[in-house]
């Protein structure tokens, strides 16, 4: 599957986009930010606060506990300022 | 209509493209956003606006359907620009048309309120003390949700 990292997730993670075949256990998009802290020092910076992270699958936002199954594209994002 | 784009737009345009040869409209909405410059006590140079292509289109076409669903409209725009802005520059046009006032008021308040909490973009401002994200207030959260109770309110 493709992640997508965007504003100040992506600063710190070093990455706009990689992707990525997390292990058969990794079935939650919590267990799946837990396993991409382990990617580097800048994805666990990143993805040290999860109030302050947002998570859309396949241009849906869900919640930590919503499951990756048969997702294509995980967006990981700060709360959004536009407007 | 949505057009989420890097170029300024001109608002007598839009607006005459809005409702042209339809006589039902009896009032239209507007409301502009503008670049600030000022964060706080802060100088601001300018913005940069990041957003994600595809979610961004997506999220503010539902926003728009949801305010059609809601009211009656005749005619809906949103225009979103992204990229480098300057103090001064236009950020983001919402228009609404309605045959009376009230819908279209409310609608384009609806539609600025909601998109500040669901369409995906973020701003980058340039401060002298280099680039700052503008971290989201919980006032627009806010003003978002009292668009929920107003739904909860209705059906009740």
């Amino acid at each position: 599957m493709n992640v997508l990292y965007f504003a100040w997730l992506r600063q710190k993670a070093g990455v706009s986009e990689e992707e990525i075949e997390p292990p058969a256990d990794v079935s939650t998009v919590a267990e799946l930010l837990a396993w991409l802290k382990g990617r580097s020092a800048g994805h666990a910076e990143a993805l040290a606060d999860l109030s302050l992270v947002r998570v859309a699958i396949d241009q849906e936002y869900v919640q930590l506990d919503h499951s990756i199954a048969g997702a294509r594209e995980i967006a990981i994002f700060p709360p959004v300022t536009g407007g | 209509m949505i057009k989420v784009q890097r170029e300024d737009f001109d608002i007598a345009a839009e607006f005459e493209a809005l409702t042209a040869g339809n006589h039902a409209v009896g009032g239209i909405a507007t409301f502009i956003g503008l670049v600030r410059d000022m964060a706080g006590d802060e100088k601001i140079g300018a913005m940069t606006l990041e957003h994600y292509p595809g979610m961004t289109e997506k999220k503010l076409a539902e926003i728009e359907a949801e305010a059609n669903a809601r009211w009656p409209l005749e005619a809906s725009l949103i225009i979103h620009r992204y990229g480098r802005l300057e103090p001064g520059d236009q950020i983001v046009f919402v228009a609404t048309a309605s045959p009376h006032r009230a819908a279209a008021l409310e609608s384009c308040q609806f539609l600025i309120d909601w998109l500040k909490t669901s369409a995906p973009f973020w701003k980058l401002e340039e401060t002298p003390d280099g680039g700052k994200w503008v971290d989201a207030r919980d006032s627009d959260t806010t003003a978002a949700e009292r668009w929920i109770e107003q739904r909860r309110d209705a059906a009740e």
